[in-house]
């Protein structure tokens, strides 16, 4: 069994000791712990079920590339599937749960897949589950999806809170192994800022398990006085729990700091943290990750990967089992097995796929009397939720059993991938070492930074450095080349003694016996949690799935949780055995972040609820709000839909709204609308290349309707220019426009027109703009006092500054309404008082504010446009009736050579008409189709589709527009409007002005 | 070929499966074909399919410079809809969408098309009259669409928050035969189609020149060789512009990054396909059980398959706004392509400047759903010469004539 054992155990605080629960029994573990060892050592070796078979399943690795041991963590808002217990840091009161089975985790109904396993090899969906065709939406699909999955959904919203950091950081060093802590402190020394960050709660990686002896200490020892001296050091930052999640261009680096613990602990108020870090060089010191061996019943519980063993037994105190059987093809699994039996383990036998071994590791085997067995494998692994034994046999055979093992767990050991997925993340090569049987980074073709110079640097294992004199020379060559890309003053290295464990060489087999039969294949595991096996890998082989890319597609190989870290290196060699080609020629599959998992949550951060798209709010907002505004969004803004009085409805209150404008006098808040400034001598020239219409005539002091069209000749914005000055213009946008249209701006301006001398300026939050609207606004303005708004001194489209009730204001008179009316602007800060001094003098004229629907409502009366109802992309203005606003005479404007293109002028385009309904006061309906003489089976009849529809409270009857084809020749004519399969409206064509088409109210 | 079924699974699994033999043929090229289409993604090989299928042209080869089905076809994120509002888009988005109900059965290749129905949300009053717009064209166009009120959407998808602070739902258009298809499989169930009647699919083999006599092409140069042939197709995505160039002509496209993510796996809680555009991201949940996600397109123009990071965070952070329980699910992959992108949005099916050689790309963020329909009407194009009914409103010369079939609305948001 598994149990703690007392004298090992280092990151353990043994007089601290916590609960958790695991599927609702109570456990004990201590301070230091991560859930895995803990669970481990409460002999739990049972932990979770894989994807597909359901197979019974307990731990294999010790970290962030464990496959089985899944779990579901917390409840409600806190609730967490698929937590793999190997990351999670043990607290007081953990409850976790197990996953994937059908009834309890022993025994899991699930399990009959497993029986099926011969029917269901990879890819076997793809050939079957066709027939009747209705069956596989209603009765197969259903079946593998509720099969499939992990961990239940999260049944609540995330209670959670996450941020992001930005930072911008010298040196980022990726992984505290030794590698790390010995770059981190030989950079440090020579003056540069540093910035070491580990994924695990704890530093000093793979060495902190290992046995070797550094100037003349212990090496745990050693890294832990490093350790303190960096503490210790100004310019370097120590980051644990802080995962590398992906590096892009130009030394960008996402990073994910883990604060659970901190979080549950009351120290933090926030879960994870995104880090964003802009680099000058990355080092990554990120290690190795251990390879399984693959043999059938590889998978069953007790079978775990040696350096976890060792990890579990040294840093946890905690053995794999009581009787121990290594399986290797390398000497690393010889120090597990070295150390299991120091602490009074057995260990059976040590099966060695090599023929022979040799080096410090070999010796004290043979020293302490353990038997070693060359040149062998397992045939099988026997049990079924806990290893029983093993079976031994020839590694060249087929697998006939030479001999039966008893043990209770089983260590392997398939060799050491390089963990370089960052370095391939933003585009360096990955070359495969055939020597020592691993990925590395090729230096010849590494990821660049803006200069073309290389940004990332690697050392240790992460670098093919295996061996601790390695490190340390490979670290002091990476720390010469930094110093000087930094210009730093040469700092001598230190001069540090190892005395270095001999490592014997290793093989590169993968599987046991080599031979194995068929029957053996479909029990051996390659990738655990998807349960795809070696003689999946042969199936899909064999029906040509060959490239790598589609070996993993069709047998899911690499497609868990784990990313393939277990599974791709021992696929991949099985490819290449296969069609008898080098592993670099058959290739390996690019690798992209996240380097592991992050959660949806950290990647949103605080953007979330209010903070999602935060509502951009006019000056007048709060006056809205209070005076009964109901709301719609536009743009990023929030504007009152209408004023709502009380026992009122929404249509009621627009019609009062657009009689009293129309009548007496209206009040609207048009903040929101886009103001860009453009100055400079080109401006005017500038502008008559950006609007249709000329621009460069306008006088100063006077205002034009302007309109944008993009290259395509299609119109996207509409408003009003203003002359302020000769050489400076006031553009107005839509309000959905404004940020649109800037950029616009810019873009033409940097990309194109970068010769033209103008400056452009978003001021659209710097002004509070407010339209007075209705017969009575020249009196009211007057009333206010100042400026001369009079007929002869303001006339249509003139534009005045100076003051108005003593605020400072410009005045523009222009119209959207139909009525006679102002747009007056004053500085954001004067906004408010304005528009209460406009209330406040306004009552006598029995003023009224009102929402956009009003004035969408008058709009329409008038056959003005809105961009994004008359406008859907495809609309260019000569479609509008706006022929007049496109200028004949200019040389060049955006769009003008698309509207010269045949189908602009075919006389079968679209045209803007309004549509009245004949003897009905119903709603025509939004966006509905227009057809002429009835519906049809070709759909030839359907001549366009309406843009706007309202009801028209000035005329008292519904009015409409709509675009439709030769829409000028059908003036007069009746068309109809299909609503549903049985109705169908009857309307008539007219002109798009439903009220005072000559505009004398405007022009008053 | 060896026939697909339960029955057949049943049988091999008695000889432990050794019996299946290759899905396709890894052929080399031959001297000359009559027929040749660059790029083996689901157009390339619907293309080749249909024309062996509808016009009996079978001496094609399908080159292709990495491995099959592995641009865009391999990189996407399945959604099958054919709610478009233009009525050219319509037609051929639904004849794309009515072959993919019967692919499997066709084929003998379960490419696992489940029409679990695609709903788009409405989050502003303008996006609410542009769907109602979309409805009404639909109807009249064939396509079954309905229109959804917040209330029944929450029935239908309990995840879903339809009053989110930020943009309620105001409504939904949802298209009920619209849903999703196994991607991989489309590929190679075409894959393994053609190869049995005889065309050759040559991976590895990337095209590098254009040898032309005259106003005609006459052959191609490749990694492989030079192949003679008689008519030739490009249907290459982002690659798009790249062969043009080799071919001398240019095209009306950018090629940007498009990327989408996958959340580890977990129980079903969503069956359909639900797509915000006003926040812009979608999502749906796939028959593993990751939550597959994904948004908006890169801003620049690039080839590196890579795209930036800014475009994950806007679009889960609007999915989280959506779904607010997905915010403690984990992102196992992310991955982008580079897709063709033309200026009204719409595909180009086409003959070009040079004589004998056809023209299929431009299908953007959107093309997957389009496969079959796509290679029927490309393959008519080819074997004809002249495109037909449904290839027509999509040539090259609608930019010339400013003939667009503007999509921007139907397609706000990358699918
Ligand atoms: C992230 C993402 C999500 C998407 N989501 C959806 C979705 O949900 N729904 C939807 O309908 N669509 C979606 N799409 C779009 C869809 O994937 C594409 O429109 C479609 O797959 C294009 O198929 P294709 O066959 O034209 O191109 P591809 O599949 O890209 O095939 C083109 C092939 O040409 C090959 N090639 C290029 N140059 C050469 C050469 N010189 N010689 C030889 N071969 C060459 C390439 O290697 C490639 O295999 C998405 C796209 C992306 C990137």
């Amino acid at each position: 069994m598994s149990t703690r054992i007392s004298k090992a155990g280092r990151l353990l605080d043994r007089n601290k000791r916590l609960s958790f629960t695991f599927n609702g029994r109570n456990l004990f573990g201590f301070q230091g712990d991560t859930l895995a060892s803990a669970l481990l050592a409460n002999d739990q070796v049972l932990v979770g079920r894989s994807f597909k078979y359901h197979r019974p399943r307990g731990f294999v690795s010790s970290g962030v590339d464990e496959p089985n041991a899944l779990m579901s963590l917390g409840h409600g808002g806190n609730f967490e599937p698929n937590r793999s217990a190997t990351t999670v840091e043990l607290v007081d009161g953990i409850e976790a749960v197990s996953q994937n089975h059908l009834g309890s985790l022993d025994w899991d109904l699930g399990f009959i897949n497993n029986f099926f396993a011969k029917i269901f090899p990879a890819g076997f969906y793809y050939k079957t589950f066709m027939k009747p065709r209705f069956a596989w939406k209603h009765l197969f699909e259903p079946i593998i999806r509720n099969a499939a999955g992990l961990g239940r959904a999260p049944s609540l919203p995330d209670e959670a809170a996450y941020d992001y950091f930005y930072a911008h950081v010298d040196i980022l060093v990726i992984g505290a192994g030794m590698a790390g802590l010995l770059a981190t402190y030989e950079l440090a020394k020579s003056g540069l800022k540093v910035t070491l960050v580990e994924q695990k709660h704890y530093l000093g990686g793979y060495a902190l398990s290992d046995d070797f002896e550094v100037d003349g200490v212990a090496v745990p020892k050693w890294l832990e006085n490093i350790e303190k001296k960096l503490i210790d050091s100004d310019n370097v930052q120590i980051k644990k729990n802080f995962t590398a999640i992906g590096v892009h261009d130009h030394g960008y680096l996402i990073g994910c700091e883990n604060l659970e613990v901190a979080e549950k602990m009351g120290r933090s108020s926030i879960r994870h943290r995104l880090w964003r870090l802009r680099t000058k060089q990355i080092v990554l010191a990120t290690g190795a990750i251990e390879r399984p061996l693959i043999f059938a019943g590889n998978d069953i519980p007790g079978v775990m990967l040696s350096s976890a063993a060792l990890d579990f037994y040294k840093l946890y105190g905690v053995s794999p089992g009581d009787r121990t059987v290594v399986v290797t093809n390398n000497d690393s699994a010889y120090l597990t097995a070295i150390n299991l039996y120091n602490a009074g383990l057995s260990v059976p036998v040590v099966i060695d796929v090599r023929e022979e071994s040799s080096g410090d590791l070999f010796e004290s085997l043979r020293s302490m009397g353990i038997r070693i067995e060359y040149g062998k494998g397992i045939a099988s692994v026997l049990g079924k939720k806990r290893v029983k034994a093993v079976e031994l046999c020839s590694l060249t055979g087929e697998g006939s059993v030479q001999e039966t093992i008893e043990c209770d767990s089983v260590i392997m050991s398939g060799g050491w991938s390089s963990a370089v997925h960052l370095w391939s993340h933003c585009g360096g090569r990955l070359i495969w070492n055939d020597q020592l049987d691993t990925f590395l980074p090729d230096a010849s073709k590494s990821p660049i930074d803006e200069n073309g110079e290389d940004f990332i640097a690697v050392v240790g294992a992460a670098s093919g450095s295996f061996w601790p004199s390695e490190v340390v020379q490979n670290v002091k060559q990476i720390v010469q080349k930094i110093q000087k890309k930094f210009k730093t003053s040469k700092v001598k290295s230190s001069s540090i003694s190892i005395q270095e464990i001999k490592y014997g060489d290793s093989n590169s087999k993968y599987f046991t016996p080599e031979g194995a039969s068929e029957k053996l294949k479909s029990k051996c595991f390659v990738d655990f949690q998807n349960d795809v096996k070696l003689s999946d890998l042969r199936l899909a082989t064999q029906e040509g799935y060959e490239s790598v890319e589609h070996l993993k597609r069709y047998t899911t190989l690499g497609m868990a949780t784990d990313q393939g870290k277990l599974s791709n290196i021992n696929g991949l060699k099985y490819l290449a055995d296969f069609l008898g080609r080098e592993i670099n020629e058959v290739g390996t599959t690019t690798f992209r972040p996240p380097y592991t998992p992050i959660s949806l949550g950290s990647i949103a951060g605080e953007a979330r609820k209010g903070l999602f798209k935060p509502v951009r709010k006019t000056t007048l907002h709060l006056w809205h709000e209070a005076n009964g505004a109901s709301w719609e969004p536009v743009g990023d803004w929030r504007r009152p839909y209408a004023y709502l009085k009380k026992n009122e409805t929404i249509e009621q209150a627009v019609s009062r709204e657009v009689t009293n404008t129309r009548n007496a006098l209206g009040i609207l808040d048009a903040s929101t609308l886009g103001k860009i400034i453009v100055s400079g001598p080109d401006a005017a020239n500038f502008l008559d290349l950006m609007y249709t219409n000329m621009i460069s005539t306008l006088q100063v002091g006077r205002c034009r309707y302007g309109l944008m069209c993009n290259e395509n000749g299609f119109l996207f914005d509409d408003g009003v220019v203003v002359r302020l000055a000769e050489e400076t213009f006031l553009c107005h946008t839509t309000t959905g426009g404004a940020d649109r249209v800037y950029s616009w701006m810019e873009e033409w301006h940097q990309t194109e027109w970068w010769n033209k001398r103008v400056f452009i300026q978003n001021v659209t939050e710097q002004f509070t703009q407010i339209t007075i609207a209705g017969p009575k606004s020249r009196l009211l303005l007057e009333e206010l006092g100042g400026l001369d708004v009079s007929r002869v001194s303001l006339k249509p489209l003139d534009y005045l500054e100076g003051e108005l009730a003593k605020i400072k204001a410009r005045v523009f008179r222009i119209s959207f309404s139909g009525e006679l009316s102002f747009e007056i602007a004053v500085p954001s800060q004067f906004g408010l008082e304005f528009w209460e001094k406009c209330l406040e003098t306004g009552s006598q004229f029995g003023i009224s504010p009102y929402g956009t629907e009003a004035l969408h409502v008058m709009r329409a009366e008038k056959g003005f446009i809105m961009i994004g109802d008359e406008t859907d992309g495809t609309v260019i203005p000569q479609d509008l009736n706006l022929g007049w606003a496109v200028s004949k005479k200019k040389k060049d404007f955006i769009g003008k050579r698309a509207q010269e293109r045949i189908f602009m002028n075919d006389p079968n385009r679209k045209t803007l008409v309004g549509l009245s309904l004949q003897n009905s006061s119903e709603k025509i309906p939004d966006g509905a189709s227009v057809i002429i003489g009835g519906v049809d089976q070709a759909n030839d009849n359907v001549i366009g589709h309406v843009t706007s529809t309202y009801f028209s409270p000035t005329l008292d009857k519904p009015i409409a527009m709509a675009l439709l084809k030769d829409g000028k020749n059908l003036l007069g004519r009746s068309i109809e409007i299909p609503v549903d399969s049985e109705k169908i409206l009857k309307a008539i064509v007219s002109e798009p002005k439903f009220y005072d088409a000559e505009g004398n109210r405007q022009n008053d | 070929m060896k026939k697909y079924s339960a029955f057949a699974l049943v049988k091999e699994a008695f000889n432990n499966h050794l019996g299946w033999g290759r899905a396709w043929r890894h052929a080399q090229p031959k001297k000359r074909y009559k027929v040749i289409i660059v790029g083996a993604g689901g157009h390339g090989l619907a293309t080749a399919y249909y024309l062996g299928k509808n016009f009996g042209i079978r001496d094609v080869a399908v080159i292709e410079k990495g491995w099959l089905g592995g641009g865009n076809t391999g990189r996407n994120t399945t959604i099958i809809r054919s709610n478009y509002l233009q009525e050219e888009s319509a037609a051929i988005y639904e004849k794309s969408r009515s072959l993919y109900e019967t692919l499997s059965q066709e084929l003998n290749y379960n490419i696992m098309f489940s029409p679990r129905g695609v709903m788009m949300l409405c989050q502003t009053e303008h996006e609410l009259r542009a769907m109602k717009r979309t409805y009404y064209a639909n109807r009249l166009f064939g396509v079954q669409t309905e229109m959804v009120s917040p209330m029944r959407m929450k029935e239908m998808i309990p995840i879903i928050n339809t009053d989110g602070p930020r943009y309620p739902i105001l409504g939904g258009l949802w298209q009920p035969r619209g849903g999703t298809a196994r991607h991989d499989a489309v590929a190679w169930g075409y894959a393994r189609a053609i190869s049995s009647w005889g065309a050759d699919i040559i991976e590895n083999c990337e095209v590098t020149g254009i040898v032309r006599e005259a106003s005609k092409v006459a052959s191609i140069q490749t990694t492989k060789g030079s192949i003679d042939c008689e008519k030739l197709c490009f249907v290459v995505a982002g690659s798009s512009s790249l062969l043009a160039e080799l071919a001398g002509f240019r095209l009306p496209l950018e090629s940007v990054a498009l990327q989408a993510l996958v959340s580890e796996p977990i129980k079903p809680v969503m069956d359909c396909v639900v797509m915000a555009n006003t926040v812009h991201g979608y999502m749906s949940q796939s028959d593993k059980g990751e939550m597959v996600i994904g948004g908006g397109a890169d801003g620049c123009n690039n080839y590196s398959q890579r795209g930036s990071f800014q475009h994950i965070e806007e679009t889960v952070r609007a999915l989280i706004e959506t779904f607010p329980i997905i915010s403690r699910l984990r992102q196992l992959r992310q991955w982008g392509g580079i897709v063709d992108m033309t200026g009204d949005r719409s595909p180009i099916i086409s003959k070009t400047p040079v004589e004998n050689i056809f023209l299929n790309c431009g299908w953007g963020t959107g093309g997957f759903k389009a496969i079959p329909g796509s290679g029927w009407a490309t393959a008519e194009l080819v074997a004809h010469g002249n495109p037909g009914k449904l290839a027509a409103p999509f040539s090259l010369a609608r930019f010339v004539e400013g003939r667009m079939i503007d999509e921007s609305i139907a397609a706000a948001v990358a699918h």
